[in-house]
Order: structure tokens, then C-alpha cells, then sequence
């Protein structure tokens, strides 16, 4: 069974999945998950060794077409749902920080 | 309302014309939607040009389809070209597809006359519509209460007679419990019968798309027509559409029906008294009922908070302001990232996101994550089990008539909770079906529900039909 959940892991996992929280908000999502969790401890605590784990209800097979060219969506229709585009691709603020 | 099959018969025959049933639909919509909050976007153009192609093809004596000229509403999580799509949050404000989901160009194909896109929990996250950003939805029933969730616009759509048919999404319960809230059928087919190809994938192992009608026909008539392979749907079955109108009037005898007590353990008082009733009333349509206990059931609910958010976790990770949808600009990109996804998604996406994240992060997936896959075999065995005893399984399919609006919203455990019979269908990718049965205090509308194994859904609909009548209606 996994331990209590902290303060400090939901700062850690707000940074992973890109969120910001206020200091409110990091209290009230503590408390909220960790209710969440400590109810998630009756299957944590479950001996299931030996037991086949299902990502999928009937089992995901890959499935592949023919590789022939057929239509899809114009790049001009995509880049023009983007927040921005330059030179036909999507555009981002910058990615590397300055050179030292 | 009149029914969907009787509006489709009479447009066939020219008795009316599909231009007259959208303008009817229009009307009630423009009439109740600023009280109820159903429509997102009412697609008053696209409903024109729709209606009026199926007319001009029934006057090419031209065969237009099973819904021809039917109103029918779209959950907001629906892809149609060019209609704007938020699945509810802010961060897809203002979007509109470049393509159509294959449930639409099939209702489309069947001659229905979309009307525009409903209201729905955030991403679908949430059992009571109160989660969207655009506000929530009300239950026309009664309008203090919920219409459930998280389709509850597409339910609300239904019982406000604003359209006869339309379509939602259950992940663990969001067409089912709405159904059961607003007094509707509400159908959880077979994962893979329905092509999630165009659906904003929220849990993609348990999403299925699925149809709410006032009525087990038109129920079965619609799940038909958006049934069967999909070459872009990767998890589509391999087989056509089956047959289910057809069977609705099958009746019951002879069959087996497990009433599982995990199934309505902890539900109302007046629930179990109808799920009770709905027992008596199938043993009188000529069926045999088997008390079962089903103990794995009750560990869905954990199982499915843990599955449903990593994998949420995981679809969601592409809305980070650089393709589509809102963008917050900051000094890099990974500022904007998360300045994007901060403002863009509500705190009940955050909470799930932040779950499913903290289940598959290092540490603790196999205490968490990998434990609720193990659960989520046992769950598939028990029902395996149970369908060896028992052809259909009968319980509640909400522990309670329509809730308060904001009686739930501070507390997410116990909305959580109001799913807990629900679920286990989705983790194991059985069917099910919501069926109304009888009134609880203040009339409020309950629903039972009947369960069966994958690609049982005639069966399903022709034991709710039996409760259908049994309940009054005809």
C-alpha cells in the first residue's frame, strides 16, 4: 500500500502534466486526491500476483491498412486551426534558452 | 414529441416533410434553451440544408434512410465539419473540426437533421453536466435538479422535447445515469460496436458512443444505424451493424435474469423498490430470475478512477496550445504550455489529469495503475462467471432520483460515487442499457438497468422493451 499523499507530490505532479497551482489550490487538490487514493488502497492492497493485467477489454491488436496514398486533410486546413503558423508549420514560442 | 420512428415513416411518405419536423425541433429549442442550457451551438443553417436535402431526395422517390428528416442533438464531443466543438472546456473554445466523426456521417447517411451540439461535463469528466465551462445544464423534469453526466445535454435535449433522439458518450456511466436522471433509455453498446473515430477521446478503452430516445425503438433504431466496422476505428468490431429493431418485441421468456445485489446494494430505498418491481415484472414476461452476488463489482469504482484518469492523463497531453485550440503566450514553450493548460482546462480535468499522472508516475503505477488492470481481469472474469448462470443482469442504474444542482460539486468522491453501478460495464466492454422504471419522490424519474455480455444489445432491448410496458408505456 502506497503511503499518504503529500503536499510536495502534488507540486511534483502539477510541474509533470504542465499545470500551475495556486497555493489553494495545491491544499484543496491534496486533500481531493488523497480521498481519491485512500479509496484506491482497497485495490492497492489486493494480493494479485499471477493475475493477468487487461489494458483493453477484448485485446488491442494492431491493426494496419495497405500502404497506398489516399486523401487526408490539406495542410493549409490544419495550420489554419493553429494558434500560429509561419512557412507552412506550426509555430512556437522558442524551445533552447540563450546560449551561455 | 412524436416519436423518431414515426417522424422517419412519415417523411418517407411524404405525410410530412423533414423541413417541417427541424423547424418544430428549432422552435422548442429556441423556446426552453436559454432556461435549460442544453444547445452549446444550435446549427440553425446546417439543420436547414439537412432538412432540405432529405426532402429533395424523397421527392427523387429516392430511399433516404431510417431517421429521415428526424431531429437529432450531438453531444458536444461529436467531430462535425465546420461546427464549432468544445467537448466543454474553454481550451477548444471556438474550434471547429476539419472532419466528421463516423456516428455523424452515419446519422447523416440514415437521413437525420443534426441541430447542433450539446452540453456536456468538461472533456466528459464528471456525472452531472455541472463541470463544463459554459455553465451547466438543467433537468427539464425539474429545473433545481442535475440532468446527470456527463451527456446531460444530449439527455436534457430528449426530455425537454427538443429533438426525439440524440447521441452521447458513456466512459463509466455518462449516457446511462443521465438516462436514468432524465426518465430516457440510454444505451452503453458493446466497446468497438460504435467507431470512436471523431469522438475527443477522453478514457479510449472505455469510451463508447451510444443513443438516448424516449423509447426502447427508437433507442435500438438509432444504436443500429451507428453500428458496425469502421475501417478508421482501430478497436472497431469486425462485423456489420446486427439486427435490433427487429427484436425489440422478442419478449423475455425462457430467460435468465441475474439480480445482482452489488448492483443496487446501497442505492435508495425507492430504487430498490423499483429494481424489485422491474424483477417481478420480467418473472411475469416469462423469465426466470437468479439472486446473484457479484463482490469483484465493488471494486470498479477504484479500478475505473484510476484506469480512466491515466489514460486521460495521457489523451489529454495534446492540448498544449501549438496545433489547435487555445494558447497562452509566455516567454518559451514550455511556459506556453502550461500557461495553456492552466487557463484552458477546469479544475475537475486538472484533478483527473493530476490522477492519472500520479497512478503512472515512477513509484507508484504498479501499487496504483497496474493493480486496477489486474482488478480490471477479475471484473471481466466475475461477469464471465455470472453470464454462465444468467442471460441478462438486472440492477439500479443510479443509487437516486435526479440531485440538487451544486449538491455534489465541493465533494468529487461522492459524485464520483454516483456511477458506482455503472462502471463495471465499461471495464469489462459489455453493453448495457438504462430503461425508465416507475418515479421516486417529488416524480422524479428512476432508471434500472439491464447488463448484458458483448453483442447481447437485442437482447438487452428486447428486455427493456418488456419493462417498457410493464411501466405503462406502449
Amino acid at each position: 500500500m502506497a503511503s499518504p499523499l503529500r503536499r510536495e507530490d502534488v507540486a511534483k505532479v502539477a510541474k509533470l502534466a504542465r499545470l500551475s497551482l495556486s497555493e489553494a489550490e495545491l491544499d484543496e487538490f491534496t486533500a481531493q486526491l488523497g480521498q481519491v487514493l485512500e479509496h484506491a488502497n482497497d485495490i492497492a492492497a489486493l494480493d494479485l500476483d499471477g493475475v493477468v493485467a487487461t489494458a483493453h477489454p477484448f485485446g488491442l491488436i494492431n491493426v494496419v491498412r495497405a500502404d497506398v496514398l489516399r486523401p487526408s486533410l490539406s495542410r493549409d486546413d490544419v495550420l489554419a486551426m493553429a494558434p500560429d503558423a509561419q512557412d507552412g508549420r506550426f509555430a512556437v514560442p522558442r524551445i533552447l534558452g540563450e546560449a551561455p | 414529441m412524436r416519436s423518431a420512428l414515426d417522424i422517419a415513416r412519415d417523411v418517407r411518405s411524404g405525410a410530412t416533410t423533414a423541413e417541417s419536423e427541424m423547424a418544430t425541433s428549432l422552435a422548442a429549442i429556441r423556446a426552453k434553451n436559454d432556461e435549460l442550457n442544453v444547445f452549446l451551438f444550435i446549427d440553425e443553417e446546417g439543420a436547414i440544408d439537412a432538412a432540405r436535402r432529405v426532402d429533395e431526395r424523397v421527392t427523387r422517390g429516392e430511399d433516404v434512410g431510417a431517421l429521415a428528416g428526424v431531429p437529432i442533438a450531438l453531444k458536444d464531443n461529436l467531430c462535425q465539419t465546420g461546427v464549432p466543438t468544445t467537448a466543454g472546456s474553454k481550451i477548444l473554445n471556438g474550434w471547429r473540426p476539419p472532419y466528421s466523426a463516423t456516428v455523424v456521417e452515419r446519422v447523416l447517411g440514415a437521413g437525420a437533421v443534426p441541430m447542433g451540439k450539446t452540453n456536456m461535463d468538461e472533456f466528459a469528466m464528471g456525472s452531472s453536466t455541472e463541470t463544463s465551462a459554459f455553465g451547466p445544464t438543467r433537468n427539464p423534469l425539474n429545473v433545481e435538479r442535475v440532468p446527470g453526466g456527463s451527456s446531460g445535454g444530449s439527455a436534457s435535449a430528449v426530455a425537454a422535447d427538443m429533438t426525439p433522439i440524440s447521441l452521447g458518450s458513456d466512459t463509466g456511466g455518462s449516457i446511462r445515469q443521465p438516462a436514468a436522471l432524465c426518465g430516457l433509455v440510454g444505451v452503453k453498446p458493446t466497446y468497438g460496436l460504435v467507431s470512436r473515430y471523431g469522438l475527443i477521446a477522453f478514457a479510449s478503452s472505455l469510451d463508447q458512443i451510444g443513443p438516448f430516445a424516449k423509447n426502447v425503438a427508437d433507442a435500438a433504431a438509432l444504436l443500429e444505424v451507428i453500428a458496425g466496422h469502421d475501417p478508421m476505428d482501430s478497436t472497431s468490431l469486425p462485423e456489420p451493424s446486427p439486427s435490433l429493431l427487429a427484436h425489440v418485441n422478442d419478449g423475455i421468456a425462457g430467460a435468465r435474469v441475474g439480480l445482482v445485489r452489488e448492483l443496487f446494494d446501497g442505492a435508495d430505498d425507492e430504487v430498490v423498490a423499483e429494481v424489485e418491481r422491474a424483477a417481478s415484472a420480467l418473472r411475469d414476461a416469462g423469465a426466470t430470475i437468479v439472486e446473484l452476488s457479484v463482490p469483484e463489482l465493488h471494486l470498479g469504482l477504484s479500478a475505473y478512477y484510476l484506469i480512466a484518469p491515466a489514460e486521460a492523463s495521457s489523451n489529454l497531453a495534446r492540448y498544449d496550445g501549438v496545433r489547435y485550440g487555445l494558447r497562452v503566450d509566455a516567454e518559451d514553450v514550455a511556459a506556453m504550455n502550461e500557461a495553456t493548460r492552466t487557463a484552458g482546462f477546469g479544475a475537475e480535468v486538472k484533478r483527473r489529469i493530476m490522477l492519472g499522472t500520479y497512478a503512472l508516475s515512477a513509484g507508484y503505477y504498479d501499487a496504483y495503475y497496474g493493480q486496477a488492470l489486474k482488478v480490471r481481469t477479475q471484473l471481466i472474469d466475475a461477469f464471465r462467471r455470472a453470464y454462465r448462470v444468467a442471460d441478462v443482469l438486472l440492477g439500479a442504474t443510479a443509487p437516486s432520483v435526479a440531485f440538487a444542482l451544486g449538491e455534489k460539486t465541493a465533494d468529487p468522491m461522492a459524485m464520483y460515487l454516483s456511477d458506482v453501478f455503472t462502471i463495471p460495464t465499461n471495464l469489462a466492454g459489455d453493453a448495457a442499457i438504462s430503461v425508465p422504471f416507475g418515479t421516486g419522490h417529488d416524480g422524479l424519474p428512476i432508471g434500472v438497468q439491464l447488463l448484458g455480455p458483448g453483442r447481447s444489445e437485442a437482447g438487452l432491448f428486447a428486455a427493456a422493451r418488456v419493462l417498457e410496458l410493464a411501466d405503462g408505456r406502449s
